[in-house]
């Protein structure tokens, strides 16, 4: 047998989602946002809803992501998506609407609007990267940089007593009765990728239900803002991340 | 048979809101413009049109919530007073830079910062020069009644459809608060989902269907030449707007020797202002901006030689008054009278402020 008998459509087992661009991503090599955003563009195609999907994406490293997902994009404001995606839900009951947003537009300058729209149970899901630093402005103190962490902002480590403590806002969430589906997955390993999907499946299934608000926070690395390498932020991430923001599902109704 | 309602200026708004198809308010409370929201959650528009109306968390939410309606191709409102309107310029500079069309309501009290809670119009600078940051700018419709509030409504969002660009309603909590004869409209049909993909699917996200590309709503472009060729596209479009848009309106000035000039509340005191000089054999008119964005410069520069001065009256330190003297360009006096910080001017203070300026010594 030739090889280019092999080469066939029906013998593949893997193919990039026709829900991607074609567009070469900006991302450092060795970001998690590629990752993440693959696994939301199959969930998109596997649900057959690219035409009712609107994306809100946020300021930071994933601010190009309208770049990447061949749907229609809002691209808001710093820390606000989730008041788009609240006007969105509400004015097309029948669409998907999603917001994709970094730790600093979240959980620091968006920490009213995150909490609100889930406090009204807004019918949308939000996808939460936390790798404890503002990527997109050159490595800055987020809101949950880990104590001790060095930050372009905190070059002698995160000091609680001078910049406050890592904020966990998905257990802050999770306590909102406007919630329905409260996980924090990860994306470093191809386990974690298949855990990952199938929580982003949930999620929006229960959205396109109208079951309340799902979250998603994926624990993510960001080795250009680390100064370490893709290999070595892994497992920086798992000895160090995963014990202040531990994986799991926090709540599912 | 016309319908009639007696009805607050802020009243007034809402129920234009609901009669001519609005698809969504978003808002907060702050006085003197609540009873907008308060008229609305009363009603009930989303049983009768279908309309969503939500009280947000914040100013800044309510306007992003503006912002995302609008970028879907929906008819969409909001409403505030000075402090929470300087609150929303961030979400006011998106929706410019995207050039999408929407609502804004302005019931204007006195500032700066906290202020007061009386009528004022010290926010004429930030509405008609841009208010966010960036070169942009607002269609700004200054109602003087509450019949003006009500038909502004419809007139706003018209003209914010037709251009893609952001309206503002600039009131002031003398028309917000009180109470006229309102001749109210028919009920217009919200557009349907699939008239906004006919009208709008150019642009507004719909969702992307098989057979267009995708839509984005963004004001970003990294590329500093395309993001210029965009300013001056957006430019291109207030020449347009100032060369078809402007609008005001004449109130004895055919002889007048003076000119008054003032908008919404102010010209309201300035046509009683009028008559009080006529009784006293003093030639005035009034020239009412109907339109502070695009100004009525070219219908202000008429006049230059054929009158001995112009006076402004605002509710606020001189602001408008600047763009007078732009107008007439140094070829004719114009001096300002005004109160700030809630007071308001009386006819006879406007009377005599004209006669010290012009007449006496």
């Amino acid at each position: 047998m030739d090889v280019k008998d092999i080469i066939k459509k029906e013998n593949f087992v893997y193919g990039k989602s026709k829900v991607l661009t074609d567009n070469p991503m900006h991302y450092c090599p060795g970001c998690t946002h590629g990752v993440v955003h693959k696994v939301l563009a199959e969930v998109i195609e596997e649900l057959d809803i690219q035409d009712k999907t609107i994306g809100v994406s946020p300021v930071g490293c994933a601010v190009l992501a309208y770049n990447y997902l061949d749907i229609d994009w809002h691209e808001a404001a710093h820390g606000r998506a989730p008041a788009l995606a609240s006007a969105i839900n509400r004015l097309y009951p029948d669409k998907f609407v999603f917001t994709y947003q970094g730790d600093g537009d979240l959980a620091s300058i968006g920490a009213a609007e995150i909490m609100h729209a889930c406090n009204r149970g807004e019918k949308q899901l939000t996808i939460f990267i936390n790798n404890a630093i503002y990527g997109m402005t050159g490595g800055q103190m987020a809101p949950t940089t880990l104590e001790g962490m060095k930050t372009a902002t905190s070059p002698y480590g995160r000091n609680v007593a001078l910049h406050g403590y890592p904020l966990q806002i998905t257990e802050l969430i999770a306590q909102l009765p406007g919630t329905c589906y409260v996980t924090r997955q990860s994306a470093h390993t191809p386990g974690a990728v298949r855990k990952l999907k199938q929580a982003m499946l949930k999620a929006v299934k229960n959205t396109l239900e109208r079951k309340g608000t799902s979250f998603i926070e994926v624990v993510a690395t960001c080795n250009s803002g680390w100064k370490q390498s893709p290999v070595d932020s892994n497992k920086w991430m798992v000895e160090n991340m995963f014990p202040k923001y531990p994986l799991g599902d926090m709540k599912d109704i | 048979m016309a319908d009639y309602m007696l009805m607050k200026g802020n009243e007034a708004i809402a129920e234009a809101a609901i009669r001519c198809g609005c698809d969504g308010y978003f808002g907060y409370p702050i006085t003197p413009q609540s009873e907008i929201l308060e008229t609305l959650a009363l009603r009930k528009p989303w049983e009768e049109t279908g309309m969503v109306v939500l009280q947000a968390e914040s100013e800044i939410a309510s306007i992003n919530m503006v912002y995302a309606g609008a970028g879907c191709g929906k008819k969409v409102m909001t409403s505030s007073s000075s402090p929470g309107i300087s609150l929303k310029q961030e979400g006011i500079t998106y929706i410019a830079g995207a050039e999408l069309p929407c609502l804004i309501v302005n019931v204007v009290r006195g500032g700066p910062g906290l202020g007061t809670i009386q009528p004022a119009q010290s926010d004429y600078f930030q509405a008609v020069k841009g208010g966010g940051h960036g070169d942009y700018r607002l269609i700004v419709l200054a109602p003087a009644s509450v019949q003006e509030m009500y038909d502004f409504v419809d007139l706003g969002f018209e003209l914010a459809f037709k251009y893609r660009n952001p309206a503002m309603i600039l009131s002031d909590g003398v028309i917000g608060q009180m109470m006229e004869k309102v001749k109210v409209g028919e009920y217009k049909k919200r557009l349907t989902d699939q008239e906004i993909v006919e009208r709008y699917g150019s642009w507004a996200t719909t969702g992307k269907t098989p057979n267009r590309q995708r839509n984005i709503i963004t004001s970003l472009d990294l590329d500093a030449n395309r993001q210029e060729q965009f300013n001056l596209k957006l430019q291109r479009k207030y020449r347009e707007i100032e060369e078809n848009e402007t609008r005001f309106e004449l109130i004895n000035c055919d002889d007048a020797d003076y000119i008054l000039v003032a908008y919404g509340s102010s010209s309201r005191i300035c046509q009683k202002a009028v008559d009080l000089c006529r009784e006293k054999g003093i030639k005035v008119g009034l020239l009412r901006p109907i339109t502070l964005f695009p100004f009525p410069t070219k219908a202000i520069q008429s006049f230059v030689g054929k009158v001995k001065g112009f006076l402004t009256v605002e509710m606020s330190a001189g602001q408008m008054v600047e763009d007078v003297r732009l107008a007439v360009n140094g070829q004719c006096r114009v001096e300002h009278f005004g109160h700030m910080g809630g007071v308001i001017p009386s006819p006879n203070e406007v009377v005599k402020a004209l006669e010290d300026n012009f007449i006496k010594g």
